[in-house]
């Protein structure tokens, strides 16, 4: 997900966490971040002052962002949750290459929660909070600045201990060495005096062209170890002493109530301490998660739906294909004079596009810790979002949220999921301890059936379009898009601009290709079911219509699908470069063996400041697709970590893989019909691309997104395949060949 | 009632209801914590452990089905096939979010444990029951071939 506005309306920060410093870091580091002196955090204009001393300590260095210990570790501190996309990995690996720090010698540890320090720059600073592939991007100067200002103070202490000029000293693999007088140090021996200097206001930083950590192939992931020998703590891992277990009943359709529960049975399975109404439902807490499990089912809650959502998946379609006919709609692009292009049009191709509604199912299934004292709340979590889970969890205990305080763990995967404006499993944790007077310590798990029933989708969409080549051979894009807004009714409502949503119709034809024509509308849908980001937001459905008009268009007009696109990317430079490089690697102009049921199709897309272009060959048996092979060209700015580049884009590979084979949640009568991996099924081994190679355009630019804009292109880019190899056309996900095969009202004329 | 169960080696007893599955039993009264909970169902392999050397879902074993069997969890994985695994997994940057891991260690050792050789086609069927959302699976793929070229150099290619 991401932010291109928003409200102020973040929860005020806390101060650090003080159980990792001792008394003195921690009110030096308060007091640093009150004066804005703070190590990393020199903004444009809001240069310090005036000097200060650094944050000194007993034996070490101590700042926001970087901390230097006499046992010669170097910490980074990280403000961005790792849920897999290598944020542990790359934001260390910047500090690394300006500190000249050896790899071997970085960790990396999550901040706690407060803002400014470590609010989001791409989200204004005043949110600290994970997404929209803004990670990298929006800490690249902030901790390229933390390494060069720390490699600063040590050269600047060791001059003084040796008595040479700090010109004279060189940093190489985290030792401090000079060459006229013979002395050498590690940082760990000089950290104490490091942290006696003065904190520079300006540091030079590196020429990317000297980077030897950035941009370097082989570097491990900071985690690699711990996640291969099942050290890595995530939430579930958690224990408290004294801890408890416990799972919720939620309504059996969105925006039921609880009106009335009987306990009786439920208390009296073994193991089962208590029973308690909190807002989403009712809680059933335990010594072990089988015995909360149990008393669940064994639970009787009457539900008021009232206010539930009774509509199925199948009524919200007729309604929004009933809504994509109604003239009136949210103008989104409106260039040139579509609709008369489009009536004299010498090829013109139409197509209507429907979306279902998608699960994120991340493997470790949402949980959360909450520790709760009178004046003190403690949350463990793999939180997404930290000030608005410390507001929120705040809310939900009474307390204020400099009272929270939050404790970030890796989290098993969230692809959006766990950024959610009311922070729905951290609320509820907060909630349970409340309604149970902090007497405990307690864990909450959801399960796979509470994950996969318990809403905040990618919505349900559909759309309409058509597009068209001139006797001038300008092209003509009309489209109407109809669904949820994601934001709406949200704190993060102020995204929206003059009515349209970019987290609903971002990314749409005439932005992403030079079009002389276009009329792109948004029909936004009012329903009761959650709805979130989704690993690439809009792009997950607006780049595959836009993709596969195009590519319908290219064939109606008889020309190649990599030539076409380029003639409309001449003020896309980037799109055509990634478009070009996925040409060249794929052997995009040698002859492809067709016949068997094989094809390859190509997609491009940029989203989160990133361009990917993938070609896509397939295997068409019977009503099966097999995907042989996929190449994939990412342009991304400077790769900090390529190798954690290339993981990203064959993860976003997959990801879309699962929504256009398998991936579909559907309701019916307001109850949702999939509950496990059985009926939600997801991508496994087998479906699996033998081969996905992925190559990144060379760059200086400073780095862009990477843990999303691999998804977006896969599944056109399979769809056009299948069009390529049986001239079926594929507009709805998942893919059904055997409907597509019966033929619809989309055709070309 | 009283259930008692070999772990990694050592004979634990353990006061809990025999129906409990193996996964519970073993995180939330063993505090071993490396097994993870992904379904329930036996359907996504995170809760991958070995009994007597065979992958066993434990998210559907009952505890009292392992009594009198060994069990082995990642924490106590120590064949040369494990080690290998895990070498392998980290040296290509397997791990993404890392939380299925530990069911995909144990899946991909017990299968060089029978399999020193196996195919493309033999992993994705052995790995065909452990879900990765990261889609790691290609360097899955990857990893398990090294492993087992890894093996078979140290056995001088007997593996």
């Amino acid at each position: 997900m991401y932010f291109r506005h928003f409200e102020d309306n973040a929860a005020p920060g806390s101060v650090p966490r003080p159980s990792d410093l001792t008394r003195r870091e921690f009110l030096t580091l308060t007091t640093l971040a009150g004066t804005g002196l703070t190590l990393g955090l020199v903004l444009p204009g809001c240069a310090p002052k005036s000097q200060s001393s650094a944050v000194a300590t007993a034996d070490r260095l101590v700042m926001p962002f970087v901390r230097i210990a006499p046992d010669n570790t170097v910490t980074v501190i990280c403000k961005h949750l790792e849920a897999g996309q290598g944020v542990w990995t790359g934001l260390p690996a910047i500090v690394a290459e300006e500190l000249d720090a050896s790899w071997e010698q970085m960790r990396v540890e999550s901040a706690p929660a407060q803002v400014p320090l470590y609010g989001n720059l791409a989200f204004g600073g005043k949110i600290q909070g994970t997404g929209g592939s803004t990670a990298t991007a929006n800490s690249w100067q902030q901790l390229r600045q933390a390494g060069a200002t720390a490699r600063a103070m040590l050269v600047a202490a060791a001059a003084k201990q040796w008595n040479v000029p700090a010109a004279e000293i060189t940093v190489s693999e985290g030792v401090l060495a000079h060459a006229g007088s013979g002395h050498k140090a590690t940082f760990g021996e000089l950290a104490a005096r490091a942290a006696q200097e003065l904190v520079p206001t300006a540091v030079g930083l590196k020429d990317p062209a000297t980077f030897k950590i950035v941009g370097n192939e082989k570097l491990p992931r900071l985690d690699g170890r711990a996640k291969s020998t099942g050290k890595q703590q995530f939430a579930i891992d958690v224990m408290l002493p004294g801890m408890m277990t416990a799972v919720v009943m939620r309504p059996p359709r969105f925006g039921g109530k609880v009106s009335a529960f009987d306990a009786t049975r439920a208390k009296a399975v073994p193991g089962v301490v208590d029973v308690v109404q909190i807002p989403r439902g009712v809680a059933v807490v335990a010594r072990d998660m089988w015995s909360a499990k149990k008393g669940r089912e064994a639970l009787t809650v009457t539900w008021d739906e009232s206010g539930a959502e009774k509509r199925g998946t199948t009524e919200l379609m007729k309604e929004y294909r009933a809504m994509a006919g109604e003239k009136e709609a949210v103008s989104v692009v409106r260039r040139g004079e579509a609709e008369a292009a489009l009536a004299h049009a010498m090829h013109r191709v139409e197509g209507e596009f429907e979306f279902p509604y998608l699960a994120h199912a991340s493997m470790e299934p949402l949980t959360a810790a909450c520790r709760l004292a009178p004046d003190k709340c403690e949350i463990w979590a793999g939180c997404q979002f930290q000030t608005v889970d410390q507001g929120n969890a705040a809310a939900a205990v009474g307390l204020k949220p400099e009272q929270v305080f939050i404790n970030t763990l890796a989290a098993g995967g969230t692809f959006g999921r766990r950024a959610n404006p009311e922070s729905d499993y951290i609320a509820e944790v907060a909630s349970i301890a409340k309604a149970t007077e902090g007497r405990y310590p307690v864990r909450l798990i959801w399960t796979r059936e509470d994950d996969i029933t318990g809403g905040r989708y990618r919505p349900l969409y559909y759309h309409r379009a058509t597009a068209a080549i001139g006797k001038d051979g300008k092209v003509a894009y009309r489209q109407r898009i109809v669904g949820q807004s994601i934001v709406a009714d949200t704190p993060f409502a102020g995204m929206i601009k003059n009515g349209v949503d970019p987290t609903a119709v971002g990314g749409s034809a005439p932005e992403q290709y030079d079009l002389d024509h276009a009329d792109v509308s948004w029909s936004p849908a009012k329903v009761g079911v959650p709805v979130l980001w989704w690993r690439s937001v809009e792009n997950t459905h607006m780049a595959f219509s836009k993709e596969v008009m195009i590519d319908e268009l290219a064939e109606a007009a008889r020309k190649d699908p990599v030539e076409f696109r380029l003639s409309l990317l001449g003020k896309h430079p980037r799109a055509a470069g990634a478009l070009k490089l996925v040409a060249e690697k794929s052997g995009w102009d040698k002859p492809f063996a067709k016949g068997n049921g094989r094809g390859r199709g190509v997609a491009v897309h940029e989203s989160f400041g990133s361009v990917v272009a993938q070609v896509a060959e397939v295997t068409v048996s019977g009503d099966k697709i097999s995907i042989d092979r996929v190449v994939c060209a990412v342009d991304c700015g400077i790769a900090v970590t390529p190798d954690v580049v290339k993981a990203q884009m064959q993860s976003g590979i997959g990801y879309g893989l699962s929504a256009a084979l398998t991936g579909r949640i559907t309701l019916t009568d307001g109850h949702v019909d999939q509950s496990n991996f059985h009926q939600y099924q997801v991508l496994r081994i087998n479906e699996m691309p033998r081969a996905i190679e992925v190559y990144i355009v060379p760059s200086t630019n400073p780095p862009s997104g990477v843990g999303e804009p691999g998804t977006p292109p896969i599944a056109p880019a399979v769809a056009n395949a299948v069009r390529s190899a049986t001239g079926i056309r594929l507009h709805s996900l998942p893919f059904d060949l055997t409907a597509a095969r019966r033929g619809s009202s989309q055709k070309a004329t | 009632m009283a259930i008692t169960l070999n772990v990694n080696g050592k004979a634990q007893e353990l006061d809990v209801d025999p129906e409990m599955p193996l996964l519970w039993a073993i995180r939330d009264h063993l505090q071993l914590t490396g097994t993870k909970f992904g379904c329930g169902m036996a359907l996504c392999g995170a809760c991958t452990v070995h009994i007597d050397g065979q992958p066993t879902r434990s998210c559907v074993t009952p505890v009292s089905a392992a009594q009198g069997r060994q069990v082995t969890t990642i924490e106590g994985l120590a064949t040369p096939a494990g080690h290998a695994v895990q070498e392998a997994w980290v040296s290509l940057n397997v791990p993404q979010c890392g939380y299925c891991q530990s069911g995909q260690v144990m899946s991909a050792a017990a299968l060089l444990a029978s399999n020193s050789k196996p195919s493309d086609a033999d992993i994705d069927s052995a790995m065909a029951g452990n879900i990765c959302r990261c889609a790691t699976y290609v360097r899955i793929r990857a990893a398990i071939h090294q492993a087992a070229e890894t093996l078979s150099a140290t056995t001088g290619g007997h593996g």
